[in-house]
């Protein structure tokens, strides 16, 4: 599975989304799925999967789907 | 006994800090509040929807100073639920924020003593048919507070004047609330907790720096680095997010003391606070509580914790416990679990489901059977051990499983709840598409979707009678 399809799995499984819901739109509270828990269950989520630690600035400066790619590319994960 | 009354006392201090920074002296809560207040008739049943904005704030200290009862709903709920709240209830004012967000006092009714206030403006999105209630409401009632902020129940608990303040200064007593702390909020005013923390604070002359943002949120740190806060407290689900944010490594020179309630926190991450808070110079306070009791019980003193990760502590002082067995005997030996209950002046009158219950006395008498099943060590530390009751607590918010059940079957589903805290498990019968019933529930209930799993059985499990047989669903 490439990168991208990890992150968009994760975001599917997460918040019961289709591939159509992933867009530039998709953004921390934009739907009901995305709160303060969902976000905290999505984190887990990427650093298990990408193996990797967020940094406390990264993990609240993560709102969107779109930031959430530019955020991993600081942890060498390349879309 | 009103202990807001005489707040004049701290008029020049910071009573409240706004999300934007801004400050509000106490002069300024109670002006405003009282010009709220001053609009409605004493002994008027209010519906403030609430929100963690100096408005609401104020107009909440000027209801209770001026003996009108409010009933603290939470901003999130629906219209729906309200309008049904409306029915049951029949407040005769509505405290709201109007388009604008800006709070205002809207009249649904004329008061019961048939005594009419300013003339206010009607709510259009509600009935215009509700009639005055001729129903009188207790006179030591003082506050109503929600028993499930999340599914829009009616089942209300009832305070009177004496549990509010009783309760408020026994945490200023235990926590050392000075005035020159500064409590920022991380749960709704609506909630017992998050309302206990505002209480103790005003009546200690403190400040509360306001703010509806989620922990997990750059808006909160940003508020949090910008006013330094003391303290503030926590649900189990904030201890979880706080873990993930790293809090080991975070700078928090400010804080003084935290705490945590609102359910179960588990032993490890309790341990692992301790030890976090302990490098910090933090204070790290567990404790115990229902709304049935206003908020407070039980607090474990921070320098008693080690050792004691699993415990709820002791009885908070004016407050005391006991545990009974199923022949409702009272336990004397230790290490004997039994029904935890509990006997203090913040013990509510009870329950109201309709305008006319509030009418109603005390049907408590003091005494709070919790429900929960405890045992008390030898040194005299209680620790929980089950639950009676048939709810969960998930995210903080207490669920009643059987009122879920109802939600669904209104809708045509039939299904059966079980779980653990934090994570609900919902039968329901083949054929019926989990994910929708999932979505659902989230809806209902305004909780994550990640608290629920929703499985498939081919027919709930009942006895004769026709009563679920849960226990053949655990596990």
């Amino acid at each position: 599975m490439s990168n991208l399809e990890k992150y968009n799995k994760i975001f599917m499984d997460c918040f019961s989304l289709t591939e159509a819901d992933l867009n530039s739109n998709l953004k921390y509270q934009s739907i009901p799925a995305w709160d303060s828990v969902g976000h905290v269950g999505m984190i887990a989520e990427l650093e298990d999967a990408f193996d990797i630690m967020f940094e406390t600035e990264d993990i609240i400066d993560f709102n969107s789907y779109e930031k959430g790619k530019e955020l991993l590319a600081k942890y060498g994960i390349e879309f | 006994m009103n202990r807001f009354s005489d707040l004049e006392r701290f008029a020049d201090r910071t009573a409240l800090i706004a999300s934007d920074g801004q400050q509000y002296s106490y002069k300024w809560l109670l002006e405003y509040g009282d010009a709220v207040a001053q609009q409605a008739a004493p002994r008027s049943l209010v519906f403030l929807i609430g929100s963690n904005t100096p408005q609401c704030i104020a107009g909440y200290v000027g209801f209770i100073r001026r003996g009108v009862v409010p009933v603290l709903i939470n901003h999130t709920v629906s219209q729906e639920m309200i309008d049904q709240l409306v029915d049951a209830y029949k407040p005769e004012y509505v405290f709201h924020p109007n388009a604008d967000g800006e709070y205002e006092l809207s009249q649904l009714a004329s008061s019961p003593n048939g005594e009419s206030a300013t003339a206010l403006p009607l709510v259009a999105s509600l009935p215009p048919s509700n009639q005055p209630c001729s129903s009188q409401l207790y006179p030591e009632l003082g506050l109503i507070l929600t028993t499930s902020g999340s599914t829009g129940s009616p089942k209300f608990v009832r305070l009177t004047y004496e549990n509010l303040f009783s309760n408020a200064e026994s945490i200023a007593e235990y926590l050392e609330i000075a005035s020159d702390d500064r409590a920022i909020t991380t749960l709704p005013m609506t909630y017992s907790y998050g309302l206990s923390i505002i209480n103790s604070h005003l009546i200690s002359g403190a400040c509360i720096i306001l703010t509806d943002a989620p922990i997990i949120g750059k808006d909160f740190w940003t508020l949090f680095k910008g006013q330094n806060p003391t303290t503030f407290g926590g649900v189990p689900f904030v201890y979880d997010m706080l873990k993930k944010l790293r809090f080991a490594r975070m700078n928090c020179p400010s804080l003084k003391y935290i705490t945590q309630a609102g359910g179960h926190l588990s032993a490890e991450l309790v341990k692992e606070f301790e030890d976090v808070c302990k490098q910090k110079g933090i204070k790290f306070i567990v404790m115990y509580g229902q709304t049935e009791a206003t908020a407070r019980m039980a607090y474990m003193p921070w320098d008693k914790l080690e050792g004691r990760e699993n415990s709820i502590g002791i009885a908070i002082p004016g407050g005391e416990f006991f545990l009974i067995d199923d022949n409702g005997a009272v336990i004397d030996q230790p290490d004997v679990p039994g029904e935890l209950c509990y006997r203090g002046p913040n013990v509510s009158l009870g329950y109201a489901t309709c305008r006319e219950e509030l009418a109603k006395g005390d049907d408590n008498g003091g005494v709070l059977h919790t429900g929960d099943v405890a045992k008390r060590d030898a040194e005299g530390f209680y620790y929980i051990v089950g639950r009676k009751k048939r709810f969960l607590k998930i995210f903080g918010n207490r669920v009643n499983l059987d009122e879920v059940q109802e939600l669904l079957l209104k809708r045509g589903i039939e299904a059966a709840c079980v779980g653990k805290d934090d994570a609900m498990k919902v039968y329901v019968v083949t054929g019926t598409d989990c994910n929708a019933v999932r979505q659902l529930l989230a809806e209902l209930t305004h909780l994550n979707q990640s608290a629920f799993t929703v499985l498939n059985i081919d027919a709930i499990p009942r006895n004769d009678a026709g009563k679920i047989l849960y226990s053949k669903l655990e596990n």
